[in-house]
């Protein structure tokens, strides 16, 4: 007999990476659905394009660094980094404006960290923050309107097509348009809000499709929690600090963007449930995450506010994400047996 | 007596916890059953928690069933008995079921199939008591020590130990009947079969205590054992003391800390023990052993063990004598060779692989699992943490895993000690959901083994350090004291000294005296040496101051720091020379009275040695190193050497010296016709 020897345990779950990566990337499906429904075909085929630029990015690292690439590739985390981006890039970008941000996250902020697990900065948002920086009219002039909004019908699969790989500029122009988070910021510096919301991109009450975008992705986030695939703490946090704000400094609507854009417009669905909650970049212990994600809420509303950036989650998840490492180390749950949590950093011994 | 029945306890949660698959029912089909009849069987000495026992037989010896084989050693330790009536065939060292293979110190014993039982009887029927008598207690924990009973849930702690709460008071006696790990039906099977037992265990335990409640928590997928029990507790009229909790399956609720957890809501402060907080917790099977031990007199010989997992056919749970091979019981379950062959001793979640299946089987062998790779899949190669941090919803330690594993890994010892790794109870449930398949309890065993030598490493090092203090202030304290004694002596002295100049010049005709002694002494050196011999010496001294000179005038040149040096050896070679320049007109002025005294003296035949030829010869010789001399002077006066007139005086010297031979010689000629003519005649 040739016994085989094991450490304990000898069962496991069947959780594994992959499959968890599969279902964070499947739980956008609702939020891709609506944005596709609403806003075209222009997110659908960013994100297909982010996709195979990510895993031939993805590939090509790996075999650089002699990793198994196929082993690898099947961890779907490349996905999961693609399919945030494709849905968070505005849908009439330029095929390029995508292939950098992509390829930038996947080979700069994840692999030049070490790859996977290693990474402190969420890599989507990395890549995100690169090409809003570097490419601001692309990043500001491509939001589609919905057909709600323009009146009009959809563009067509092949328009969209053109659009996004031929720079079909004068076909753009004509369904694009500023966001409805941006629009509002404008306006309201001049006008009341009755007048701002009788404009078309809020169609009288809301934002022309972006709530359902956000209900849409709202609902997937409520799946993952239900798979228990992420934890309440990071959206639930994140959401109310958000909405905090907006009571506190923006009660008015003849002000400042009111708390019903806030929670319903933009990214900020997306962000509370799929972008903030990416564990490798976020704080990881109960009382931390509650901390991270109030963190990304007053960042998101700060900026969203006073910044110059219509939509802040990417640099919101970022600057909480310098902090994370720190939150962790100060909070510490309470272990069994301990009448109170260790807190801080570890004493040298020998100082002692 | 009391005997309105206890209420329900409020069940409390503990955090974390997993559900993996329960695997029981493949095993709980058949009742208990007994086991032939091994070839031998091979009892460890240390099988429990503590220090090993000590044999009490030698080879050859003829051993009865339940007959005392080896003694406990100290308070923490357990006596072993003879499962069976045979021969100790051998007492040697034999892998024992240990996850690194160790071997340790057995007991073999070969069957001689009788089964024969020794003498033994009740505690009660051997003190002449009645059965409904009480028993007194002192006399009941040493019949619980004597027979051997050692935890069977697993650590094998010694159950006597655990039952001397000492000044802590007890108010709840835990049974734990909850058997988390998946597989096990050991305890479910032992409810079944013989509730009667435990109950009659917890009330003997309970007495012991003087405890007011024993609470057995059961988990809920046991219900026919569960039932069984509730009857039981009826039967015996106890359930105004003991209570049967069922409580929700989730592992690990069998561990101790958190079925204290779950039953009362109290936390055992960490690195305390369940009695700190006023609980003691036994588990079923030790129960029906101390009743066993207690009514009938048996010593912990068997157990029960369940054997399972699908590469056995013949499932279910066996009465196995301890000692009996892993192998033998592998036979009787109808084990199926595999491709990937694991047998685990224990559960999936907790249990380790054995190394050997010649192994035995022992105290704390609950269960044989022999899975199919395709029942329990081996598990994924390890991939990098994704920090998701399942690990940490899935501690009932209430720690986090995954920070643990990134200090274990990077060994940053004191980091994970202050993220309380030692409170972690290697439970498993962290790796069985890790999604990176990351080998978690692994690396927490490590970094708890690395953090024990380190302490025993430190603790050596203090000792040592300590040590070579203690022998520094030794030295030093010597020292001073002898410091302290010189001086005094000194002081004495002086004192001596100060009193003696004081009484008068007593002391100056000691001087002279020592001089002469000195001189006495240094006399007999003396005599060896010939004027030549002297001048030999001196000459060569010369020379030496020459060079030395010259040494130290190169170095004033270039300015070394070697000039002092130089010159004080230059002083003392001068010195040396001026004794030796004193010795020799000493020894010429000796000389010259000794002459007359030799032919006095009877050796007639020295006196004829010095003859004219000689003394001319001598003379030349002298001449020459005189002109040498004189060479040398006149050079050192050229290099204007500080040497000159020391070669001024050694030149006078020679030439003295030649005056002096030219004299003897001419003596000699005066003398010699007279000599001569004596010669003749």
């Amino acid at each position: 007999m040739s016994l085989l020897s094991l450490t304990s345990p000898h069962t496991h779950g069947t959780n594994k990476t992959g499959r968890l990566m599969l279902t964070v990337a499947l739980a956008t499906l609702p939020g891709l659905i609506a944005l596709t429904v609403f806003f075209g075909y222009g997110t659908l085929i960013n994100l297909v394009l982010a996709a195979i630029t990510a895993l031939v990015c993805e590939a090509a690292i790996l075999k650089l660094r002699n990793y198994p690439v196929g082993f690898f590739l099947k961890d779907n985390t490349a996905l999961v980094t693609a399919v945030l981006l494709g849905l968070a890039l505005p849908p009439f970008a330029p095929w390029w404006v995508t292939v950098v941000a992509v390829s930038f996250a996947i080979i700069f902020a994840k692999h030049l960290y070490g790859g996977i697990g290693n990474n402190p900065f969420n890599p989507a948002m990395v890549g995100y923050a690169l090409v809003l920086i570097s490419f601001p009219v692309q990043m500001t002039t491509t939001w589609a309107l919905s057909w709600q909004m323009s009146g009009s019908e959809l563009m067509s699969f092949s328009d969209t097509l053109s659009v996004i790989f031929a720079g079909n500029t004068s076909l753009a122009d004509a369904y694009s348009g500023a966001t409805p988070l941006d629009q509002y910021k404008h306006l309201i510096a001049k006008q009341t809000a009755d007048v701002v919301l009788a404009e078309p991109t809020f169609n009288g009450w809301l934002n022309g499709g972006w709530e359902w975008v956000n209900l849409a992705f709202l609902a997937g986030g409520l799946f993952l929690l239900l798979k228990r695939i992420i934890t309440w703490h990071i959206p639930v946090s994140l959401l109310l600090a958000l909405t905090i704000c907006a009571l506190l400094f923006g009660h008015d609507p003849d002000l400042k963007t009111p708390l019903s854009l806030h929670l319903l417009s933009g990214a900020t669905m997306l962000g509370a449930f799929f972008i903030a909650t990416d564990p490798v970049s976020a704080s990881t212990t109960p009382l931390g995450k509650l901390i991270y994600g109030a963190g990304i809420g007053i960042f998101l509303y700060i900026i969203r506010t006073w910044g110059a950036y219509p939509d802040a989650i990417a640099f919101a998840v970022l600057l909480m994400n310098f902090a994370a490492p720190f939150i962790d180390a100060y909070t510490q749950p309470r272990a069994y047996g301990h009448t109170k949590a260790r807190r801080g950093l570890a004493k040298k011994k020998d100082a002692g | 007596m009391n005997l309105i029945p206890l209420k329900p306890v409020t069940l409390h949660e503990f955090d974390g916890g997993i559900h993996p698959a329960e695997n029981k029912h493949q095993s709980t089909t058949q009742t208990i059953r007994p086991v032939p009849l091994p070839e031998e069987l091979v009892l460890p000495l240390l099988q429990h928690i503590g220090n090993a026992a000590r044999p009490l037989v030698n080879v050859g010896d003829q051993v009865l069933k339940g007959q005392k084989i080896a003694a406990d050693q100290g308070f923490v330790s357990a006596p072993l008995h003879a499962p069976t009536s045979g021969t100790v065939s051998a007492i040697e060292e034999r892998q024992v079921p240990h996850a690194s293979g160790l071997s340790e110190l057995c007991i073999v014993i070969t069957p001689d199939g009788k089964d024969t039982w020794a003498d033994h009887q009740g505690l009660a029927a051997e003190l002449g008591l009645t059965e409904s008598a009480e028993l007194p207690l002192d006399a009941v924990l040493d019949r619980i020590r004597d027979c051997g009973i050692a935890g069977m849930g697993g650590a094998g702690f010694p159950t006597a130990v655990k039952l001397s709460p000492g000044s802590r008071s007890i108010d709840t006696l835990i049974l734990n009947a909850a058997e988390c790990e998946p597989y096990i039906t050991a305890d479910d099977m032992l409810l079944r079969e013989r509730s009667a037992g435990v109950v009659r265990g917890a009330q003997i335990m309970l007495s012991l205590l003087d405890a007011p409640r024993c609470l057995i928590g059961i988990e809920d997928n046991k219900p026919e054992a569960a039932e069984a029990l509730q009857s039981a507790i009826a039967e015996s009229a106890e359930e105004n003391r003991i209570l049967a909790v069922v409580i929700p399956t989730k592992y690990p609720s069998g561990g101790e800390k958190q079925l204290i957890q779950i039953l009362t809501g109290r936390e055992v402060p960490s690195g305390g023990i369940p009695a700190d907080v006023g609980i003691v917790c036994q588990n079923v099977a030790t129960a029906a052993a101390v009743a066993d031990a207690i009514d009938l007199g048996r010593p912990l010989i068997s157990r029960i063990t369940t054997l399972t997992g699908d590469a056995m056919t013949n499932k279910g749970n066996f009465d196995v004598l301890f000692g009996t091979p892993v192998s033998h019981l592998l036979t009787l379950g109808g084990y199926q060779p595999q491709k990937h062959e694991r047998v685990i001793m224990g559960g999936p979640m907790m249990g380790f692989t054995l190394p050997d299946v010649t192994v035995p089987v022992v105290k704390t062998t609950n269960c044989l699992l022999a899975p199919t790779e395709t029942e329990l899949p081996l598990n994924n190669p390890a991939t990098a943490c994704i920090r998701c941090g399942l690990c940490a919803q899935a501690c009932p330690a209430g720690l986090l895993p995954q920070q643990l594993y990134w200090f274990s890994r990077a060994q940053e010892f004191d980091k994970a000690e202050q993220h309380n790794l030692f409170d972690c109870i290697e439970c498993g449930a962290c790796s069985y959901v890790c999604p990176s398949s990351i080998p978690l309890v692994q690396y927490y065993r490590y970094a708890k083994g690395a953090i024990h030598e380190d302490r025993l490493a430190h603790l050596k090092s203090e000792q040592a350090r300590e040590r070579f203090e203690n022998r520094l202030a030794r030295q030093e304290r010597e020292q001073a004291e002898k410091d302290a004694k010189r001086k005094a002596r000194a002081e004495a002295a002086a004192k001596a000294q100060a009193a003696k100049a004081a009484a008068g010049d007593q002391d100056t005709p000691a001087k002279p005296a020592q001089v002469k002694a000195a001189a006495s002494k240094a006399a007999p050196a003396k005599p060896e040496l010939t004027v030549d011999d002297v001048e030999k010496k001196m000459l060569a001294q010369k020379d030496r101051i020459a060079k030395a000179a010259e040494r130290l005038a190169t170095a004033q040149e270039q300015g070394l720091d070697t000039v002092d040096a130089l010159a004080k050896g230059v002083a003392k070679q001068q010195e040396k020379l001026a004794e030796l320049e004193k010795t020799l007109t000493e020894l010429k002025s000796s000389s010259a009275p000794s002459t007359p005294s030799a032919p006095s003296t009877p050796s007639a035949p020295a006196k004829p040695q010095p003859t004219a030829e000689d003394l001319e010869r001598k003379i030349r010789a002298q001449k020459d190193r005189i002109a040498k001399a004189q060479e040398r002077l006149t050079a050192a006066q050229e290099q204007g050497l500080d040497t000159v007139d020391a070669l001024a005086k050694g030149v006078a010297k020679q030439q003295e010296k030649l005056a002096g031979l030219e004299q003897t010689l001419a003596e000699l000629n005066t003398s010699a016709p007279a000599e001569t003519t004596g010669e003749n005649n």
